[in-house]
């Protein structure tokens, strides 16, 4: 890769610099051309791309089953949320309706899911600015909801576990408890995080004020997420689009009006305690029996029990694991509330059993759009902090 | 094309109010509303949308092509919209002819849309007239060729 340092014709002495792609704190292969003015950021622009793979195209060379296994590498910092989102699109495609044991412990996880990406969050964006012993408390909690994804679907973070009509397996008998004890001691551990940062004076001097966008900008920007409600908008689609029965889940939406570093830390770490309030109440909810999958012949795989035991049950299995099933053709377009804002799968379908075409609406890619308007006029250091807030994951960005 | 359903989107009634020549047809599928448009309407109705005060259609989603490669016409351009107050969603579908893939930019009216344009332009070869800075933005600069179309193999030319 070559390096270009120019100087503008005719204009004051700027200087152009180049912020990664390999820079510890774009968080992957972001790379951001700034033009300096000393160390006042004149114009900021990112270029993206370094980790374009391609998903979308490769989605429409598989059938409509195996394409989950790449939403998982989209956002990984979130895959469950990215295997919700895709699944939620193919079932409104069929038309099928899932049952709700499968729909709690979908959100149950899709939550956990939330906590573990904000934690990852906090510390990474704390190490940035250079508060290095949040880090190693956040990972130490992650490590155990990381723990919960392994036990219940045998994967660590490429989990895969939400299957188009409910999800993979049934989970083991047990795990309530251990999710029980994972989140019973969150919440003085939120607290530890919060101890050593909301009111830590070098904190506040590097997010508040910082990276500042207006309610108005955001919207126009289609940021979303915590980047929209730390400006003041209160827009989350589990409350406006509810799926999943997201409906019959009591929680607030987090919203700051400070729209800067600050107010997105604050959103997230608000978040978090939600979270782990939706969490609690879909323990309440989850039956200990009943179905995890819906019964769609054809469409969702048989119980192991009935391909082993049914003629018809063997039929369908090899014809769902060797051809696939066709969805009626049609277009639909599914969002989500993953943490880092509004996730969208526009599916098309043209009658075959491969997908025509998936889009990801991905939220990091949008977001980051935004990042020229918090970052210009501001120090280069300031950029770190602007980056980190966006909260964005380049496998996301870049597909 | 005039169709006659009981339209249930106060969006749709409003544009057919408005101007009933920014509607080719209404598709309704799964619970969503598809208005297509034709080209030359777009940029009018977009403006529509969003400054009329019982509409505000002031999101943008999401903006994303279907190459229907060999039919014609050939591509498809989606806009995803949203109302943030009204808790509405719409989708505005151009279609556009494989010989001539052009579409007014919408980037005036959704700021957002510039890098979403440009994903489309890098990766269909749609062009969008009137956008600020039509570039690549995840292939690279010198890349030939759109990889999301239709006719481009999967595994790319070798």
């Amino acid at each position: 890769m070559t390096i270009t340092i120019e100087t503008p014709a005719g204009a004051a002495q700027t200087m152009v610099l180049n912020m990664g792609p390999q820079h510890p704190s774009t968080h992957g292969v972001l790379r951001v051309v700034l033009e300096l003015e000393g160390e006042i950021v004149v114009k900021a622009e990112p270029v993206i791309g370094y980790l374009h793979t391609g998903i979308e195209k490769s989605c429409e060379a598989k059938t409509y089953s195996q394409a989950i296994t790449l939403t998982d590498r989209l956002d990984y910092l979130a895959p469950l949320s990215n295997n919700l989102c895709y699944c939620l699109a193919v079932e409104k495609l069929l038309g099928l309706e899932i049952p709700k044991r499968a729909q709690y412990i979908r959100v149950l996880l899709t939550e956990l899911t939330r906590i573990a990406s904000h934690l990852v969050w906090v510390g990474t964006h704390a190490i940035d600015l250079g508060a290095m012993s949040v880090f190693l408390y956040t990972f130490r909690e992650r490590e155990e909801i990381l723990k919960i994804f392994e036990y219940v679907s045998g994967q660590r973070m490429m989990t895969s576990y939400f299957r188009i009509g409910g999800l993979a397996l049934e989970p083991p008998p047990g795990w309530l408890d251990h999710v029980r004890r994972v989140i019973d001691a969150l919440p003085s551990h939120i607290d530890e995080y919060e101890d050593l940062l909301t009111s830590n004076r070098i904190w506040l001097r590097r997010t508040k004020g910082v990276g500042v966008i207006s309610a108005s900008d955001a919207i126009a920007m289609g940021a979303s997420g915590p980047m929209l409600r730390g400006s003041g908008v209160a827009y989350d689609v589990r409350k406006a689009f509810p799926y999943s029965s997201y409906d019959e889940f009591d929680f607030n939406i987090q919203t700051q009006t400070a729209g800067d570093c600050f107010a997105r830390y604050q959103v997230r770490m608000a978040e978090i305690r939600e979270s782990i309030k939706i969490v609690r109440q879909a323990m309440g909810k989850v039956p200990a029996e009943g179905p995890i999958r819906t019964e769609a012949p054809g469409i969702v795989p048989p119980s192991r029990e009935e391909m082993k035991t049914s003629i018809e049950g063997l039929i369908y299995h090899f014809k769902i694991y060797t051809e696939g099933f066709a969805p009626p053709p049609g277009e639909v377009y599914q969002v989500i509330e993953s943490p880092r804002g509004e996730l969208g799968f526009f599916v098309a379908s043209d009658g075959s059993a491969k997908p025509y075409r998936v889009k990801v609406r991905a939220p990091s890619f949008i977001n980051l759009q935004s990042l020229p308007k918090l970052a210009e006029g501001r120090l280069i250091a300031d950029v770190v902090a602007c980056i980190g807030t966006t909260d964005i994951v380049l496998g996301e960005v870049d597909r | 094309m005039e169709s006659e359903t009981t339209d249930k989107s106060p969006a749709v009634q409003k544009l057919k109010e408005w101007d009933a020549q920014t509607i080719t047809e209404v598709i309704e599928f799964r619970g969503e509303t598809t208005v297509v448009v034709p080209r030359d309407h777009l940029r009018r109705a977009s403006e529509y949308l969003i400054s009329e005060p019982s509409l505000r259609f002031s999101f943008l989603s999401d903006i994303t092509t279907v190459d229907r490669f060999p039919i014609e016409p050939r591509f498809e351009v989606n806009y995803h919209l949203l109302s943030l107050d009204r808790r509405e969603r719409l989708r505005l579908k151009v279609r556009l002819p494989g010989n001539d893939a052009t579409v007014p930019s919408v980037v005036s009216v959704w700021p957002t849309a510039n890098w979403h344009e440009r994903e489309n332009f890098d990766l269909f070869g749609i062009r969008f007239e009137g956008h600020p800075d039509l570039r690549r933005i995840l292939m690279p600069d010198d890349w030939e060729g759109h990889p999301l179309r239709k006719d481009y193999p999967v595994e790319g030319y070798r």
